[in-house]
Protein backbone atom coordinates (compact mmCIF):
# COMPACT_ATOMS: atom_id res chain seq x y z
CA UNK A 1 0.00 0.00 0.00
CA UNK A 2 1.13 3.52 -0.70
CA UNK A 3 0.02 6.94 0.46
CA UNK A 4 -1.80 9.35 -1.82
CA UNK A 5 -0.19 12.80 -1.81
CA UNK A 6 -2.78 14.37 -4.07
CA UNK A 7 -5.56 13.58 -6.52
CA UNK A 8 -6.86 16.69 -8.22
CA UNK A 9 -9.02 17.50 -11.18
CA UNK A 10 -6.93 19.16 -13.89
CA UNK A 11 -9.46 19.38 -16.73
CA UNK A 12 -12.99 18.12 -17.50
CA UNK A 13 -13.00 14.53 -16.33
CA UNK A 14 -9.19 14.31 -16.11
CA UNK A 15 -7.38 13.87 -12.80
CA UNK A 16 -3.76 13.92 -11.68
CA UNK A 17 -2.96 11.38 -8.96
CA UNK A 18 0.25 11.59 -6.97
CA UNK A 19 1.43 8.72 -4.81
CA UNK A 20 4.27 8.87 -2.30
CA UNK A 21 7.24 6.52 -2.39
CA UNK A 22 10.18 5.48 -4.52
CA UNK A 23 8.95 4.07 -7.79
CA UNK A 24 10.65 2.75 -10.87
CA UNK A 25 9.56 2.83 -14.46
CA UNK A 26 10.42 3.80 -17.99
CA UNK A 27 8.37 6.24 -20.06
CA UNK A 28 5.38 4.40 -21.55
CA UNK A 29 5.26 1.70 -18.87
CA UNK A 30 2.23 1.39 -16.61
CA UNK A 31 1.14 0.39 -13.14
CA UNK A 32 -1.84 -1.75 -12.14
CA UNK A 33 -3.78 0.37 -9.68
CA UNK A 34 -6.37 -1.06 -7.30
CA UNK A 35 -9.21 1.15 -6.17
CA UNK A 36 -10.89 -1.39 -3.88
CA UNK A 37 -10.05 -4.65 -2.16
CA UNK A 38 -12.39 -6.82 -4.21
CA UNK A 39 -14.99 -4.83 -6.12
CA UNK A 40 -14.29 -3.83 -8.83
CA UNK A 41 -12.28 -7.01 -9.13
CA UNK A 42 -9.70 -5.95 -11.65
CA UNK A 43 -6.90 -3.45 -11.24
CA UNK A 44 -6.74 -0.53 -13.65
CA UNK A 45 -3.71 -0.26 -15.94
CA UNK A 46 -2.61 3.38 -15.87
CA UNK A 47 0.50 4.69 -17.56
CA UNK A 48 3.21 6.59 -15.76
CA UNK A 49 2.82 10.35 -16.10
CA UNK A 50 5.90 11.30 -14.13
CA UNK A 51 8.32 9.76 -11.70
CA UNK A 52 9.70 12.19 -9.15
CA UNK A 53 12.27 11.74 -6.41
CA UNK A 54 9.73 10.74 -3.83
CA UNK A 55 6.64 9.83 -5.77
CA UNK A 56 4.88 8.85 -8.93
CA UNK A 57 2.13 10.66 -10.82
CA UNK A 58 -0.67 9.31 -12.99
CA UNK A 59 -2.85 11.36 -15.30
CA UNK A 60 -6.14 9.59 -15.92
CA UNK A 61 -9.60 10.13 -17.31
CA UNK A 62 -12.78 8.84 -15.71
CA UNK A 63 -14.12 6.21 -18.10
CA UNK A 64 -15.79 3.61 -15.90
CA UNK A 65 -16.48 2.55 -12.36
CA UNK A 66 -12.84 1.92 -11.46
CA UNK A 67 -11.57 5.33 -12.49
CA UNK A 68 -14.68 6.97 -11.00
CA UNK A 69 -13.85 5.41 -7.63
CA UNK A 70 -10.21 6.36 -8.09
CA UNK A 71 -11.20 9.99 -8.56
CA UNK A 72 -12.87 9.93 -5.11
CA UNK A 73 -9.62 9.07 -3.35
CA UNK A 74 -8.18 11.88 -1.25
CA UNK A 75 -4.82 12.94 0.05
CA UNK A 76 -3.88 10.63 2.94
CA UNK A 77 -5.84 7.65 1.57
CA UNK A 78 -3.97 4.42 0.90
CA UNK A 79 -3.82 2.81 -2.49
CA UNK A 80 -2.36 -0.41 -3.82
CA UNK A 81 -0.34 -0.42 -7.01
CA UNK A 82 1.94 -2.90 -8.77
CA UNK A 83 4.39 -2.33 -11.53
CA UNK A 84 5.99 -1.10 -13.59
CA UNK A 85 4.68 -3.34 -16.36
CA UNK A 86 4.98 -3.27 -20.14
CA UNK A 87 7.87 -2.32 -22.39
CA UNK A 88 7.72 1.48 -22.65
CA UNK A 89 8.97 3.77 -25.41
CA UNK A 90 12.47 3.16 -26.76
CA UNK A 91 15.26 5.59 -26.06
CA UNK A 92 16.18 7.76 -29.02
CA UNK A 93 18.30 10.71 -30.05
CA UNK A 94 18.14 13.27 -32.83
CA UNK A 95 15.01 15.11 -33.93
CA UNK A 96 12.04 13.57 -32.20
CA UNK A 97 8.32 14.29 -32.58
CA UNK A 98 6.04 13.31 -29.72
CA UNK A 99 2.36 13.45 -30.61
CA UNK A 100 -0.55 12.96 -28.20
CA UNK A 101 -4.31 13.15 -28.46
CA UNK A 102 -6.56 13.70 -25.43
CA UNK A 103 -5.70 11.51 -22.46
CA UNK A 104 -3.08 9.93 -24.74
CA UNK A 105 -0.92 12.78 -23.50
CA UNK A 106 -0.53 10.92 -20.20
CA UNK A 107 2.51 8.73 -20.94
CA UNK A 108 4.16 11.41 -23.07
CA UNK A 109 5.13 13.73 -20.22
CA UNK A 110 7.75 11.40 -18.78
CA UNK A 111 8.72 10.38 -22.32
CA UNK A 112 9.44 14.00 -23.30
CA UNK A 113 11.21 14.73 -20.06
CA UNK A 114 13.55 11.76 -20.39
CA UNK A 115 14.32 12.20 -24.11
CA UNK A 116 14.75 15.95 -23.90
CA UNK A 117 17.40 15.62 -21.23
CA UNK A 118 19.46 12.94 -22.92
CA UNK A 119 21.96 15.07 -24.85
CA UNK A 120 22.55 18.47 -26.45
CA UNK A 121 21.92 17.41 -30.02
CA UNK A 122 18.51 15.90 -29.30
CA UNK A 123 15.47 18.06 -29.88
CA UNK A 124 12.02 16.96 -28.78
CA UNK A 125 8.98 18.64 -30.33
CA UNK A 126 5.76 17.95 -28.50
CA UNK A 127 2.37 18.18 -30.24
CA UNK A 128 -0.82 17.69 -28.26
CA UNK A 129 -4.38 17.75 -29.55
CA UNK A 130 -7.41 18.15 -27.27
CA UNK A 131 -11.09 18.14 -28.10
CA UNK A 132 -12.37 20.62 -25.47
CA UNK A 133 -9.56 22.15 -23.46
CA UNK A 134 -5.88 21.72 -22.71
CA UNK A 135 -5.00 19.26 -19.96
CA UNK A 136 -2.73 21.02 -17.41
CA UNK A 137 -1.20 24.39 -18.19
CA UNK A 138 0.79 25.32 -21.27
CA UNK A 139 3.94 26.07 -19.30
CA UNK A 140 3.87 22.66 -17.64
CA UNK A 141 4.34 21.05 -21.05
CA UNK A 142 6.69 23.73 -22.39
CA UNK A 143 9.31 23.08 -19.78
CA UNK A 144 9.85 19.42 -20.73
CA UNK A 145 10.47 19.77 -24.48
CA UNK A 146 12.32 21.84 -27.07
CA UNK A 147 9.13 23.21 -28.53
CA UNK A 148 5.48 22.75 -27.66
CA UNK A 149 2.47 23.08 -29.89
CA UNK A 150 -1.10 22.32 -28.97
CA UNK A 151 -4.47 22.55 -30.58
CA UNK A 152 -8.03 22.40 -29.29
CA UNK A 153 -10.84 21.06 -31.44
CA UNK A 154 -8.72 20.45 -34.56
CA UNK A 155 -6.70 17.63 -36.01
CA UNK A 156 -3.23 17.64 -34.49
CA UNK A 157 -1.60 15.50 -37.16
CA UNK A 158 -2.08 18.32 -39.67
CA UNK A 159 0.62 20.24 -37.82
CA UNK A 160 3.19 17.45 -37.69
CA UNK A 161 5.65 17.27 -40.60
CA UNK A 162 6.80 13.69 -40.10
CA UNK A 163 9.43 14.02 -42.88
CA UNK A 164 11.58 16.35 -40.81
CA UNK A 165 11.93 14.01 -37.82
CA UNK A 166 14.17 11.01 -37.17
CA UNK A 167 11.55 9.24 -35.08
CA UNK A 168 7.96 9.76 -33.93
CA UNK A 169 6.35 8.54 -30.70
CA UNK A 170 2.63 8.81 -30.23
CA UNK A 171 -0.29 7.93 -27.99
CA UNK A 172 -3.94 8.72 -28.53
CA UNK A 173 -6.93 7.81 -30.68
CA UNK A 174 -6.33 5.08 -33.28
CA UNK A 175 -7.21 7.37 -36.16
CA UNK A 176 -4.52 9.83 -35.09
CA UNK A 177 -1.84 7.22 -34.54
CA UNK A 178 -2.64 5.43 -37.77
CA UNK A 179 -2.29 8.69 -39.74
CA UNK A 180 1.19 9.19 -38.29
CA UNK A 181 2.16 5.61 -39.06
CA UNK A 182 1.09 6.11 -42.68
CA UNK A 183 3.15 9.30 -42.90
CA UNK A 184 6.06 7.49 -41.30
CA UNK A 185 5.87 4.76 -43.88
CA UNK A 186 5.84 7.34 -46.68
CA UNK A 187 9.02 9.00 -45.44
CA UNK A 188 10.75 5.92 -44.05
CA UNK A 189 10.52 7.06 -40.43
CA UNK A 190 9.90 4.88 -37.40
CA UNK A 191 6.66 5.64 -35.59
CA UNK A 192 6.10 4.09 -32.17
CA UNK A 193 2.51 3.86 -30.94
CA UNK A 194 1.13 3.01 -27.51
CA UNK A 195 -1.92 0.75 -27.68
CA UNK A 196 -4.79 0.78 -25.20
CA UNK A 197 -6.57 -2.44 -24.28
CA UNK A 198 -8.77 -4.06 -21.64
CA UNK A 199 -6.49 -6.00 -19.33
CA UNK A 200 -7.08 -8.71 -16.79
CA UNK A 201 -3.78 -9.56 -15.16
CA UNK A 202 -1.50 -6.87 -16.62
CA UNK A 203 1.49 -9.23 -16.62
CA UNK A 204 0.97 -11.41 -19.69
CA UNK A 205 -0.91 -14.42 -18.32
CA UNK A 206 -4.58 -14.06 -19.22
CA UNK A 207 -4.46 -13.14 -22.94
CA UNK A 208 -7.32 -10.65 -22.60
CA UNK A 209 -5.36 -7.88 -24.31
CA UNK A 210 -4.04 -9.82 -27.29
CA UNK A 211 -3.34 -7.64 -30.31
CA UNK A 212 -2.83 -8.98 -33.81
CA UNK A 213 0.44 -7.80 -35.35
CA UNK A 214 2.49 -8.60 -38.42
CA UNK A 215 4.65 -10.69 -36.08
CA UNK A 216 1.71 -12.73 -34.78
CA UNK A 217 -0.40 -12.30 -31.65
CA UNK A 218 1.19 -10.03 -29.07
CA UNK A 219 0.23 -9.19 -25.51
CA UNK A 220 -0.40 -5.47 -25.13
CA UNK A 221 0.48 -5.64 -21.43
CA UNK A 222 3.78 -7.48 -21.76
CA UNK A 223 5.03 -7.20 -25.35
CA UNK A 224 3.59 -3.65 -25.52
CA UNK A 225 1.90 -1.32 -24.91
CA UNK A 226 4.41 0.34 -27.24
CA UNK A 227 4.75 -1.17 -30.70
CA UNK A 228 6.25 -0.11 -33.98
CA UNK A 229 3.19 1.31 -35.72
CA UNK A 230 3.53 -0.60 -38.97
CA UNK A 231 3.36 -3.87 -36.99
CA UNK A 232 -0.08 -3.16 -35.52
CA UNK A 233 -1.92 -1.13 -38.14
CA UNK A 234 -3.11 -2.65 -41.35
CA UNK A 235 -1.99 0.04 -43.80
CA UNK B 1 2.26 -30.46 16.19
CA UNK B 2 3.00 -31.09 12.56
CA UNK B 3 0.18 -30.67 10.16
CA UNK B 4 0.30 -31.64 6.52
CA UNK B 5 -1.44 -30.09 3.58
CA UNK B 6 -0.37 -33.03 1.42
CA UNK B 7 -2.91 -34.67 -0.90
CA UNK B 8 -2.69 -37.61 -3.30
CA UNK B 9 -4.35 -38.18 -6.65
CA UNK B 10 -3.87 -41.56 -8.29
CA UNK B 11 -0.61 -42.19 -6.37
CA UNK B 12 0.74 -38.78 -7.32
CA UNK B 13 1.58 -36.72 -4.27
CA UNK B 14 0.87 -33.01 -4.13
CA UNK B 15 2.48 -31.07 -1.30
CA UNK B 16 -0.71 -29.07 -0.88
CA UNK B 17 -4.13 -28.85 -2.52
CA UNK B 18 -3.67 -25.38 -4.03
CA UNK B 19 -3.51 -25.40 -7.83
CA UNK B 20 -3.43 -22.43 -10.20
CA UNK B 21 -6.43 -22.65 -12.52
CA UNK B 22 -6.08 -22.94 -16.26
CA UNK B 23 -6.27 -19.73 -18.26
CA UNK B 24 -5.43 -17.46 -15.37
CA UNK B 25 -1.81 -18.41 -14.90
CA UNK B 26 -0.39 -18.63 -18.43
CA UNK B 27 2.47 -21.14 -18.28
CA UNK B 28 3.48 -19.85 -14.87
CA UNK B 29 6.41 -17.77 -16.06
CA UNK B 30 4.90 -14.36 -15.27
CA UNK B 31 3.86 -15.33 -11.75
CA UNK B 32 7.18 -17.02 -11.04
CA UNK B 33 8.70 -13.57 -11.46
CA UNK B 34 6.47 -12.34 -8.62
CA UNK B 35 6.82 -15.27 -6.18
CA UNK B 36 8.33 -18.74 -6.16
CA UNK B 37 5.51 -20.76 -7.72
CA UNK B 38 7.15 -23.88 -6.29
CA UNK B 39 5.10 -23.21 -3.16
CA UNK B 40 1.94 -24.25 -5.04
CA UNK B 41 0.62 -27.79 -5.11
CA UNK B 42 0.27 -27.58 -8.87
CA UNK B 43 -0.23 -25.44 -11.94
CA UNK B 44 -2.78 -26.01 -14.68
CA UNK B 45 -1.50 -24.71 -17.99
CA UNK B 46 -3.37 -22.35 -20.25
CA UNK B 47 -5.82 -24.48 -22.28
CA UNK B 48 -3.96 -26.25 -25.09
CA UNK B 49 -5.08 -27.70 -28.38
CA UNK B 50 -3.16 -29.76 -30.92
CA UNK B 51 -2.90 -26.94 -33.44
CA UNK B 52 -1.98 -23.40 -32.35
CA UNK B 53 -5.02 -21.14 -31.91
CA UNK B 54 -5.21 -17.38 -32.31
CA UNK B 55 -8.21 -17.01 -30.03
CA UNK B 56 -11.28 -14.83 -30.39
CA UNK B 57 -11.46 -11.38 -31.95
CA UNK B 58 -13.25 -8.43 -30.37
CA UNK B 59 -13.55 -7.72 -26.67
CA UNK B 60 -12.26 -10.64 -24.63
CA UNK B 61 -12.86 -9.46 -21.09
CA UNK B 62 -15.71 -7.66 -19.33
CA UNK B 63 -16.14 -6.80 -15.69
CA UNK B 64 -19.38 -7.35 -13.84
CA UNK B 65 -20.07 -6.89 -10.11
CA UNK B 66 -17.99 -9.51 -8.27
CA UNK B 67 -17.06 -11.27 -11.47
CA UNK B 68 -15.54 -11.17 -14.92
CA UNK B 69 -16.69 -12.52 -18.23
CA UNK B 70 -14.07 -13.81 -20.62
CA UNK B 71 -14.07 -14.87 -24.21
CA UNK B 72 -10.40 -15.60 -24.86
CA UNK B 73 -11.20 -18.53 -27.15
CA UNK B 74 -8.34 -20.90 -26.28
CA UNK B 75 -5.50 -18.81 -27.72
CA UNK B 76 -2.48 -21.09 -27.34
CA UNK B 77 0.76 -22.09 -29.10
CA UNK B 78 -0.32 -25.71 -29.76
CA UNK B 79 0.69 -28.82 -27.85
CA UNK B 80 4.00 -29.45 -29.67
CA UNK B 81 5.29 -25.92 -29.11
CA UNK B 82 4.20 -26.16 -25.49
CA UNK B 83 6.10 -29.43 -25.00
CA UNK B 84 9.18 -27.95 -26.64
CA UNK B 85 9.27 -24.46 -25.19
CA UNK B 86 7.21 -24.24 -22.02
CA UNK B 87 7.10 -27.62 -20.31
CA UNK B 88 10.88 -28.06 -19.76
CA UNK B 89 10.91 -24.73 -17.95
CA UNK B 90 7.84 -25.58 -15.87
CA UNK B 91 9.26 -28.94 -14.86
CA UNK B 92 12.13 -27.15 -13.12
CA UNK B 93 9.72 -25.75 -10.56
CA UNK B 94 8.98 -27.84 -7.53
CA UNK B 95 5.27 -28.22 -8.32
CA UNK B 96 2.96 -30.52 -10.26
CA UNK B 97 2.31 -29.57 -13.87
CA UNK B 98 -1.16 -30.34 -15.18
CA UNK B 99 -1.81 -29.90 -18.90
CA UNK B 100 -5.25 -28.48 -19.61
CA UNK B 101 -6.26 -30.07 -22.87
CA UNK B 102 -9.01 -28.85 -25.15
CA UNK B 103 -10.05 -29.84 -28.63
CA UNK B 104 -12.64 -29.43 -31.34
CA UNK B 105 -12.85 -33.13 -32.21
CA UNK B 106 -12.13 -36.48 -30.62
CA UNK B 107 -9.32 -36.97 -33.11
CA UNK B 108 -7.70 -33.72 -32.04
CA UNK B 109 -7.81 -34.65 -28.34
CA UNK B 110 -6.23 -38.02 -29.10
CA UNK B 111 -3.44 -36.54 -31.21
CA UNK B 112 -2.52 -34.29 -28.28
CA UNK B 113 -2.65 -37.21 -25.85
CA UNK B 114 -0.20 -39.08 -28.07
CA UNK B 115 2.20 -36.14 -28.06
CA UNK B 116 1.90 -35.91 -24.28
CA UNK B 117 2.66 -39.62 -23.93
CA UNK B 118 6.13 -38.84 -25.24
CA UNK B 119 6.50 -36.05 -22.74
CA UNK B 120 6.45 -35.63 -18.98
CA UNK B 121 3.63 -33.55 -17.52
CA UNK B 122 2.31 -34.91 -14.21
CA UNK B 123 -1.28 -35.08 -15.31
CA UNK B 124 -3.86 -34.10 -17.92
CA UNK B 125 -6.91 -32.01 -17.15
CA UNK B 126 -9.31 -32.85 -19.92
CA UNK B 127 -11.16 -29.68 -20.81
CA UNK B 128 -14.66 -30.56 -21.96
CA UNK B 129 -16.06 -27.36 -20.58
CA UNK B 130 -14.71 -24.25 -22.33
CA UNK B 131 -17.73 -22.20 -23.44
CA UNK B 132 -15.75 -19.89 -25.72
CA UNK B 133 -14.99 -21.96 -28.80
CA UNK B 134 -17.47 -22.61 -31.57
CA UNK B 135 -16.66 -26.25 -32.01
CA UNK B 136 -16.11 -29.12 -29.58
CA UNK B 137 -14.81 -28.63 -26.07
CA UNK B 138 -17.89 -27.83 -23.97
CA UNK B 139 -20.06 -29.76 -26.42
CA UNK B 140 -18.41 -32.95 -25.07
CA UNK B 141 -19.22 -32.05 -21.50
CA UNK B 142 -22.91 -31.20 -21.78
CA UNK B 143 -24.20 -34.68 -20.98
CA UNK B 144 -23.03 -38.02 -19.62
CA UNK B 145 -22.93 -39.79 -22.98
CA UNK B 146 -20.61 -37.27 -24.67
CA UNK B 147 -18.39 -37.01 -21.61
CA UNK B 148 -18.07 -40.77 -21.06
CA UNK B 149 -17.07 -41.42 -24.67
CA UNK B 150 -14.25 -38.90 -24.82
CA UNK B 151 -13.02 -39.71 -21.30
CA UNK B 152 -12.84 -43.43 -22.05
CA UNK B 153 -10.88 -42.87 -25.25
CA UNK B 154 -8.48 -40.41 -23.65
CA UNK B 155 -7.97 -42.67 -20.64
CA UNK B 156 -7.24 -45.65 -22.89
CA UNK B 157 -4.72 -43.63 -24.88
CA UNK B 158 -2.98 -41.71 -22.11
CA UNK B 159 -0.13 -42.92 -19.93
CA UNK B 160 -0.75 -39.95 -17.63
CA UNK B 161 -3.53 -39.66 -15.05
CA UNK B 162 -6.54 -37.78 -16.39
CA UNK B 163 -8.82 -35.46 -14.47
CA UNK B 164 -11.85 -34.05 -16.22
CA UNK B 165 -12.87 -30.41 -15.99
CA UNK B 166 -16.64 -30.11 -15.92
CA UNK B 167 -19.01 -27.40 -16.98
CA UNK B 168 -21.81 -26.02 -14.80
CA UNK B 169 -23.72 -25.57 -18.06
CA UNK B 170 -24.17 -29.34 -18.37
CA UNK B 171 -27.66 -30.78 -18.31
CA UNK B 172 -26.80 -32.44 -14.98
CA UNK B 173 -23.26 -32.01 -13.70
CA UNK B 174 -23.60 -34.79 -11.11
CA UNK B 175 -24.53 -37.33 -13.77
CA UNK B 176 -21.67 -36.14 -15.98
CA UNK B 177 -19.26 -36.56 -13.07
CA UNK B 178 -20.48 -40.08 -12.35
CA UNK B 179 -20.16 -40.95 -16.05
CA UNK B 180 -16.57 -39.65 -16.06
CA UNK B 181 -15.73 -41.78 -13.04
CA UNK B 182 -17.23 -44.86 -14.69
CA UNK B 183 -15.23 -44.09 -17.84
CA UNK B 184 -12.03 -44.18 -15.82
CA UNK B 185 -11.36 -40.54 -14.87
CA UNK B 186 -8.87 -40.15 -12.03
CA UNK B 187 -10.61 -37.04 -10.72
CA UNK B 188 -13.04 -34.32 -11.70
CA UNK B 189 -12.47 -30.58 -11.47
CA UNK B 190 -15.39 -28.18 -11.30
CA UNK B 191 -16.70 -25.72 -12.15
CA UNK B 192 -15.47 -24.14 -15.37
CA UNK B 193 -17.02 -20.74 -16.16
CA UNK B 194 -20.76 -20.19 -16.30
CA UNK B 195 -22.10 -19.34 -19.75
CA UNK B 196 -23.20 -15.73 -19.52
CA UNK B 197 -23.57 -12.55 -21.55
CA UNK B 198 -23.21 -8.78 -21.45
CA UNK B 199 -24.93 -6.07 -23.48
CA UNK B 200 -23.56 -2.69 -24.50
CA UNK B 201 -26.58 -0.37 -24.54
CA UNK B 202 -24.71 2.41 -26.33
CA UNK B 203 -23.65 0.17 -29.19
CA UNK B 204 -26.97 -1.67 -28.88
CA UNK B 205 -25.30 -5.03 -29.26
CA UNK B 206 -23.73 -7.88 -27.33
CA UNK B 207 -20.34 -7.02 -25.84
CA UNK B 208 -18.75 -10.23 -27.14
CA UNK B 209 -18.52 -11.24 -30.78
CA UNK B 210 -19.55 -14.76 -29.71
CA UNK B 211 -22.46 -13.18 -27.78
CA UNK B 212 -21.94 -15.58 -24.87
CA UNK B 213 -18.87 -15.73 -22.67
CA UNK B 214 -17.74 -17.39 -19.44
CA UNK B 215 -18.43 -15.88 -16.02
CA UNK B 216 -15.94 -16.43 -13.21
CA UNK B 217 -15.06 -14.85 -9.87
CA UNK B 218 -16.76 -14.52 -6.47
CA UNK B 219 -20.18 -14.16 -8.17
CA UNK B 220 -20.19 -17.90 -8.95
CA UNK B 221 -18.69 -19.23 -5.71
CA UNK B 222 -21.90 -20.30 -3.97
CA UNK B 223 -23.02 -22.20 -7.08
CA UNK B 224 -19.61 -23.86 -7.43
CA UNK B 225 -19.65 -24.86 -3.79
CA UNK B 226 -23.07 -26.47 -4.11
CA UNK B 227 -22.02 -28.37 -7.23
CA UNK B 228 -18.78 -29.59 -5.61
CA UNK B 229 -20.79 -30.79 -2.62
CA UNK B 230 -23.30 -32.65 -4.80
CA UNK B 231 -20.59 -34.24 -6.95
CA UNK B 232 -18.52 -35.20 -3.91
CA UNK B 233 -21.44 -37.15 -2.54
CA UNK B 234 -21.95 -38.96 -5.83
CA UNK B 235 -18.41 -40.04 -6.78
CA UNK B 236 -15.47 -41.71 -5.03
CA UNK B 237 -12.66 -40.15 -7.11
CA UNK B 238 -11.10 -36.89 -5.88
CA UNK B 239 -12.96 -33.66 -6.61
CA UNK B 240 -11.05 -30.48 -7.42
CA UNK B 241 -13.10 -27.44 -6.39
CA UNK B 242 -13.01 -24.33 -8.58
CA UNK B 243 -15.10 -21.18 -8.65
CA UNK B 244 -14.54 -17.75 -7.16
CA UNK B 245 -11.98 -18.76 -4.55
CA UNK B 246 -10.49 -15.46 -3.41
CA UNK B 247 -8.68 -16.43 -0.19
CA UNK B 248 -7.77 -19.30 2.16
CA UNK B 249 -11.17 -19.16 3.85
CA UNK B 250 -12.93 -19.78 0.55
CA UNK B 251 -10.48 -22.62 -0.13
CA UNK B 252 -11.40 -24.28 3.17
CA UNK B 253 -15.10 -23.98 2.37
CA UNK B 254 -14.51 -26.11 -0.71
CA UNK B 255 -12.46 -28.66 1.26
CA UNK B 256 -15.25 -28.92 3.84
CA UNK B 257 -17.75 -29.34 1.01
CA UNK B 258 -15.75 -32.34 -0.14
CA UNK B 259 -12.91 -31.15 -2.39
CA UNK B 260 -9.50 -32.85 -2.31
CA UNK B 261 -7.94 -29.94 -4.15
CA UNK B 262 -8.89 -26.40 -5.01
CA UNK B 263 -8.00 -24.24 -8.01
CA UNK B 264 -7.49 -20.51 -7.86
CA UNK B 265 -8.35 -18.59 -11.01
CA UNK B 266 -9.76 -15.09 -11.22
CA UNK B 267 -8.19 -14.21 -7.87
CA UNK B 268 -4.75 -14.31 -9.54
CA UNK B 269 -5.77 -11.15 -11.41
CA UNK B 270 -6.89 -9.42 -8.23
CA UNK B 271 -3.75 -10.29 -6.30
CA UNK B 272 -0.99 -12.09 -8.22
CA UNK B 273 0.43 -13.49 -4.97
CA UNK B 274 -2.85 -15.05 -3.87
CA UNK B 275 -1.77 -18.65 -4.57
CA UNK B 276 1.05 -18.37 -2.06
CA UNK B 277 -1.16 -16.57 0.45
CA UNK B 278 -3.80 -19.32 0.29
CA UNK B 279 -1.20 -22.03 1.00
CA UNK B 280 0.14 -20.10 3.97
CA UNK B 281 -3.32 -19.18 5.24
CA UNK B 282 -4.50 -22.80 5.18
CA UNK B 283 -1.35 -23.89 6.98
CA UNK B 284 -1.89 -21.33 9.76
CA UNK B 285 -5.55 -22.29 10.11
CA UNK B 286 -4.68 -25.96 10.52
CA UNK B 287 -2.02 -25.25 13.10
CA UNK B 288 -4.38 -23.05 15.07
CA UNK B 289 -7.24 -25.54 14.91
CA UNK B 290 -5.03 -28.55 15.62
CA UNK B 291 -5.88 -30.22 12.34
CA UNK B 292 -3.16 -32.68 11.28
CA UNK B 293 -4.45 -33.58 7.87
CA UNK B 294 -7.05 -32.19 5.49
CA UNK B 295 -8.81 -35.54 5.66
CA UNK B 296 -10.09 -34.49 9.07
CA UNK B 297 -12.16 -31.72 7.58
CA UNK B 298 -12.77 -32.90 4.03
CA UNK B 299 -16.43 -33.38 3.25
CA UNK B 300 -17.52 -32.85 6.85
CA UNK B 301 -20.63 -31.06 5.65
Amino acid sequence: MALIKGNKKVAGDIYLLEVEGRFEGKPGQFYMIRVAEVDPLLSRPISIFEITENGIKFLYRIVGEGTRLLSKKRQGDQISLRGPYGNGYPSATGKIAIVGGGIGAAPLYETCKKLNNCNDTTAVDLYLGFSDEIILKENEWERICSSFFYDVGGIITEYVDVAKYDIVMTCGPDVMMKKLVMEGKKYGKQVYVSIESRMGCGIGACLSCTCITTKGNKKVCKDGPVFLGEEVYDL
Amino acid sequence: MTCSLGVKLNQIEFKNPVIAASGTFGFGQEYNGIYDVGILGGICTKGLTFEPQGGNTGIRLWETPMGILNSIGMENPGIEAFIRKELPQMKKWNTRIIVNLGGATEEEYLKSVESLNNSNPDMIELNISCPNVRKGCMAFGMNEKGAAEIVRKVKDASRHPVIVKLTPNAENIVRVAVACEEAGADGVSLINTVKAMAVDINEKKAVFENVYAGLSGPAIKPIALRMVHEVYKAVSIPVIGIGGIMNWKDALEFIMAGAHFIQVGTANFVNPEIGKEIVLGMQTYMEKEGIRSLEEIRGII
